[in-house]
């Protein structure tokens, strides 16, 4: 009997919840949503390409690629800059396409093209960002006061911003961002170009966002540890596609055992390295470019000194080994079959 | 529409002070009227003196053709502040923004309207000092203003939609410069147009910067034929108007190929 009464109210338990989940996802629309987006330039270049991905509000939402991978393409169609070819796109269940008008007024943006009229002082910038939104008047004095005690510019406020820094351009552009109080903030690469430094402050800022006002934030980057620190859930994206996605942890997660690195000491013919190794046959997803080596082992320990001695014996001469836990890196090199520093220079070229 | 006026305010309030802050901008826009008043005015003082030139004071001639010309230049050059706010992403930061899309245009256009404006008057006293009469001036200097200022409008608005769809400086620079010379001298800025070869004059009565000259000279002229005048700024307001349809073309095709 006792038994029985247990298992009833496990499973009234397991129904409520099950209500209150499906409640929940029901009003929670998502803060972005993209379904099936398409856009071609011309000459055929597939930017974007049945790209489809869903936010939930008030998380960090990352889109990892190398670059010209179609993430800035991405940005600009949610943004209203830029119309898809085909496919859909909502923010805050307002369609980009059909409301682009209600839609500027919900999103706040950082794009890579920095956005700061370098002729103004920050004051000017933020004053002028806000009547454009419609402010005005005391609200949008103190507000501009707000965001520039925030971002550490009201000593500067009154400068020229072509005499900023670089760090503080990029903070003018995130407090410009943020004028409008927008619900679903868009950073294009909000990190390039900027001094390890300056990056691991706007990284603070960014999480903070997040947190402490519950802002929608999707960011584009080509930073694996920016995506990794950063973004909640993220997908990586090459050539236009989505090829994983998931939290940081779970891709990571995916891999299993050890990714080695090995640095040869002179560049030799990628053939016999895969050769000397292979042959061993303890290591899997083997990748050689130029000098490195990289390679999954279930275990470092005991494949290391094997794959060492073989080296030797092919007269391939080491000059470093490094192990690590699986990395956002190791995950793309796995998902596009190219690591991901040779993809960002593909891009670029 | 109330917020396209106050959107364009405020975009032409941004683009004045920008200017202002460019003391080498505002030099040149002095400078170089200046120096063409003056040098030509020497250069060709004695062209009056040529039968059937129709004017017995060179500098008296030339002012409103210096206020003209200079409209047309910088009104030309206008495009570059375009590719400038191109390439930083403050265009792009606007559109993203519920700023009127029209305002971005009309509030390029003022701003030229009020530079023109003030660049003309200090043309106007520049030639007052060197010996310019106009014996019937107030109505006749307020046309002539005006007719700079339609004509300066309609080349602000091409240089504007040059810009934006080249999206290069150089090209702009290219294409500024390959319009602007000609158009000063297949008009009666510097000669009368009696004087001009024949099919010059058939050319001239196409451009619009001869169509500006011709309102501003023959309303400061005693006697002045204000059906010519007003002639010729119908012209130039259809031209504008023309001008204004074709930037707001070369907009649309920015966004639809962002």
């Amino acid at each position: 009997m006792s038994r029985n009464g247990a298992a009833v109210v496990l499973r009234e338990r397991s129904d409520a919840s099950g209500v209150a989940m499906t409640t929940n996802s029901s009003e929670q629309t998502p803060a972005i949503e993209a379904r099936n987006l398409v856009k071609t330039y011309r000459g055929d270049v597939h930017a974007v390409d049945d790209l489809s991905f869903a936010v939930q509000p008030g998380t960090i939402f990352g889109l990892l690629g190398p670059n010209g991978a179609g993430k800035s393409t991405t940005v600009k169609i949610l943004t209203t800059l830029s119309r898809p070819d085909s496919g859909e796109a909502r923010i805050t269940g307002i369609d980009v396409l059909r409301e682009p008008d209600r839609v500027r007024h919900v999103i706040g943006c950082v794009a890579q093209r920095s956005g700061v009229d370098l002729e103004a002082t920050a004051r000017e910038n933020l004053t002028l960002q806000g009547r454009v939104y419609g402010l005005g008047g005391a609200e949008l004095k103190s507000r501009v006061a707000e965001l520039l005690e925030r971002f550490g510019l009201t000593t500067a406020a009154d400068r020229v911003a072509s005499g900023y820094s670089g760090g503080m351009q990029r903070r003018l552009d995130i407090a410009m961002g943020l004028i409008h109080r927008p619900r679903v903030l868009f950073l294009d690469e909000p990190t390039t170009g900027l001094d390890p430094e300056v990056r691991a402050d706007t990284w603070r800022e960014i999480s903070r966002l997040a947190t402490d006002e519950g802002l929608t934030i999707l960011l584009t980057t080509h930073y694996l540890e920016e995506a990794d620190h950063l973004a909640q859930n993220l997908a990586i994206v090459d050539h236009g596609r989505i090829v994983a996605r998931g939290t940081p942890d779970q891709l990571k997660g995916e891999l299993h055992g050890d990714s080695i690195q090995i640095e040869l000491s002179e560049i030799s013919d990628s053939g016999s390295v895969q050769n000397a190794i292979e042959r061993l046959g303890i290591v899997r997803e083997l990748m050689v470019e130029g000098r490195t080596v990289r390679a999954r082992v279930d275990s470092s320990a005991t494949a290391i000194p094997a794959v060492l001695a073989a080296l030797d014996g092919a007269g391939l001469p080491v000059a470093s080994v490094l192990v690590s836990r699986p990395s956002l890196d190791d995950v793309y090199l796995r998902h596009t079959g190219r690591s991901f520093s040779e993809a960002d220079t593909e891009g670029v070229r | 529409m109330t917020t396209t006026i106050t959107h364009s305010w405020y975009m032409m309030q941004r683009q004045l002070r920008n200017l202002a802050r460019q003391p080498a901008y505002i030099a040149f826009t002095i400078v170089s009227p200046a120096i063409y008043l003056l040098l030509f005015g020497a250069l060709f003082k004695k062209v009056v003196d040529l039968p059937g030139f129709g004017a017995d004071s060179y500098i008296n001639f030339l002012t409103p053709g210096i206020v003209v010309m200079s409209a047309l230049y910088s009104a030309g050059w206008s495009g570059m502040g375009v590719i400038q706010d191109l390439d930083r992403g403050v265009l792009d930061r606007f559109l993203v923004s519920p700023a009127s899309r029209s305002a971005l245009i009309i509030g390029r256009l003022t701003q030229m309207a009020v530079v023109t404006i003030i660049q003309s008057v200090i043309i106007i006293g520049l030639g007052l000092l060197v010996g310019a009469r106009f014996p019937d001036g107030g109505i006749g200097l307020l046309a002539l203003v005006l007719s700079a200022v339609l004509l300066a409008a309609p080349f602000g608005a091409l240089s504007c939609a040059a810009a934006l769809m080249a999206r290069k400086e150089e090209s702009v620079i290219a294409a500024v410069n390959f319009v602007l010379l000609p158009l000063t001298f297949l008009s009666s800025v510097f000669m009368s147009e009696t004087l001009m070869p024949h099919w010059m004059q058939k050319v001239a009565l196409f451009n619009p910067v001869n169509w500006s000259v011709q309102a501003g000279r023959e309303a400061l002229s005693s006697n002045a034929d204000w059906s010519v005048v007003c002639t010729h700024l119908g012209y130039l307001v259809i031209f504008a108007l023309v001008c204004a349809w074709l930037a707001t073309q070369a907009f649309r095709s920015y966004q639809r190929s962002a």
